[in-house]
């Protein structure tokens, strides 16, 4: 893999500059718009079903639902395609639990971030400060381990450099996302959830192909192993209770994601939102089936790799032709770019909206000679977050590594219970609010130090039960919320 | 200050609806579980030797991983045709008292 490899690359090429495009209309679009926030970091909440429904599985399918999650299937076989089948019902869970409610409050106050509802219902600073610096911590450090997954692919495909695959890589993330805002995030969401679906197809039925069908795959993978075909996988690694607390991990807790969630109310009316909970359930399940089932049944067709990680890479420049392999390999880059725009764009609302405007410049959403200031510093925000996260990327520093394994449960822990009982309980407030976030991040990063796993399970169930607990009696033990938070939440 | 909050606080509707969704996509979620669960253990506990096997691959997968997704896609499909109501989203249903 020394030399530059052209056929992939010029696939490749056509794929970013279309990416690009879609950025400059998008931009077109922002510099038409009457309200430059809204247009900007949430594209004037005019998602349509299927950009909805796209950019949702596009979000939640990250490098390691191609680059971690096939090379884990790879070693464990048929079990792990079936712990990854418990994210089926995430899109009707995340959709329709915050649901029409969370929409609608989202325009009656007008929000364009997730912490713009927590301050809307708990009015207090020190909600709104904990869980946007547990966004922006998380999200950097998230967005560190995406770059460097997606350099790598493009190394391993490509046959260019790392750091040359790093930078390209990381200057259209920045670039779209920065220059088109949230309009383009979505839209190149939605390219590329099909360039997914579609390159998931071609490898599948480039595999069986390779394979000489299903019945010999599956006969070769019981030769090196029969416990490849069982739920449990080699030596019992996925006991029950592990695979039970995956559930809670890839499937509940993704509810408290605040980079899906945002995209909860960014939909334009009821119907966007009904046929996207069917489109994105049967997309994201298809996606989340195939991957996984193209790297327990690569092993028959490519044995004894050393690092899982490799087989869909490897496995799609051996069974594929090359033009079709670097359509492929710009699904997983795809994935990876469209976790990464999702949370750049919200890591850059939230400094904007959450901290520069309510700390140092209440009135720039109106005054216009603020307005135009606010305008140029989101731009810069944004590009300077990607940037720290590139440089970051090129050494990652020890810090940001060990940050990436917390950050998935870590938001969680901090969003998952002020989200949901925030919506739905209007006993909670604010005090309780903020004894769930700093328990449930607390007990969060205790617990994966002290216990690899808590009686068999990842430990974000004891961190979300506790954090629940935490809520529940301290909101109890003080105050209701006062009655006009519960007219926006509750009343007509 | 709009009207609304000083009189006592009414329900809003689409609320009530919202709650009835939010209810039916867990009750789904629960059942998809159900049928994960005690498909892929009920068929595939056993040892290997032991299996049936659908399409040339064990049971307990093509029932518990392939059939199931379909099938719940089906069922989301449903519930949204039958529970979920077409309701507007903006603010405020009636009198709209003031631009927000």
């Amino acid at each position: 893999m020394e030399a530059v490899n052209v056929q992939v690359l010029v696939p490749l090429a056509i794929y970013l500059g279309l990416i690009y495009a879609l950025a400059v209309y998008s931009n077109r679009v922002l510099s038409r718009a009457g309200n430059f926030l809204e247009e900007y970091f949430i594209g004037s909440r005019g998602m349509g079903g299927f950009v909805l429904a796209m950019t949702l599985v596009a979000t939640y399918t990250s490098a390691s639902s191609f680059v971690g999650g096939p090379g884990v299937a790879y070693k464990m076989g048929l079990g792990w395609v079936f712990l990854a089948m418990i994210q089926v019902p995430t899109a009707w869970l995340t959709l329709g639990v915050l649901g029409k409610k969370f929409a609608i409050i989202a325009r009656r106050v007008n929000a364009v971030t997730i912490s713009d509802i927590l301050r809307a219902r708990y009015e207090s600073r020190w909600v709104v400060g904990l869980t946007s610096l547990a966004l922006v911590v998380f999200f950097i450090a998230a967005m560190v381990a995406q770059f460097i997954g997606g350099a790598r692919l493009f190394e391993g495909a490509t046959g260019l450099s790392y750091h040359t695959g790093l930078f390209i890589f990381a200057a259209t993330v920045i670039l779209y996302t920065t220059v088109g805002g949230f309009r383009a995030v979505a839209l190149t969401d939605a390219v590329q959830g099909l360039v997914m679906v579609c390159g998931m197809g071609a490898l599948f039925w480039g595999l069986l192909h390779a394979g000489g069908g299903i019945g010999p795959i599956v006969e070769s993978l019981r030769e090196t192993d029969p416990a490849l075909l069982t739920p449990f996988g080699p030596d019992d690694f996925l006991s029950k209770p592990f695979i039970l607390s995956f559930w809670v991990l890839v499937g509940l807790g993704v509810i408290g994601l605040p980079h899906a969630g945002v995209r909860c109310f960014g939909y334009r009316d009821s119907r966007s939102m009904h046929t996207a909970i069917v489109l994105s359930t049967a997309v994201l399940g298809a996606v989340m089936l195939g991957m996984h089932l193209c790297g327990a049944l690569g092993r028959a067709v490519i044995p004894g790799l050393e690092v899982g990680d490799k087989i869909l890479p490897l496995l799609s420049l051996e069974v594929l032709p090359p033009v079709v392999a670097g359509l492929f390999l710009a699904g997983p880059l795809a994935a990876i770019m469209s976790t990464i725009d999702s949370q750049l764009i919200l890591a850059s609302a939230t400094l904007i909206k959450d901290v520069y405007i309510h700390c140092f410049q209440p009135n720039a959403a109106t005054d216009s000679g603020a307005g135009k200031r606010l305008h140029q510093l989101s731009f810069y925000t944004t590009a300077l977050i990607g940037i720290i996260v590139f440089l970051a990327a090129l050494r990652p520093p020890d810090l940001i590594v060990w940050l990436n394994l917390f950050a998935f449960g870590g938001l969680q822990a901090a969003f998952f219970w002020p989200l949901v009982l925030g919506l739905y309980w209007r006993r909670a407030n604010s005090a309780g609010a903020l004894a769930s976030i700093v328990v449930g991040v607390g007990s969060y990063f205790v617990f994966n130090i002290v216990w690899d796993r808590f009686w068999g399970m990842h430990v974000i169930v004891p961190t979300l039960v506790l954090g629940g607990l935490a809520f529940v009696v301290t909101s109890l033990g003080t105050n209701p919320p006062r009655r006009g938070v519960l007219d926006v939440f509750w009343g007509k | 200050m709009p009207k609304h909050t000083s009189v006592h606080t009414e329900a809003d509707p689409r609320f009530l609806q919202a709650a009835k969704e939010a209810w039916a996509c867990i009750v789904l979620a629960a059942l998809n579980f159900l049928w994960w669960f005690a498909t892929a253990y009920g068929l595939g506990t056993q040892p290997v030797e032991e299996y049936t096997w659908i399409w040339g691959l064990p049971a307990w997968f093509v029932w518990s991983c392939l059939l199931g997704l379909p099938l719940f896609v089906l069922f989301i499909f449903v519930t949204v045709q039958t529970i979920f109501k077409d309701v507007p989203l903006d603010a405020h249903l009636t009198e709209p008292d003031q631009e927000r």
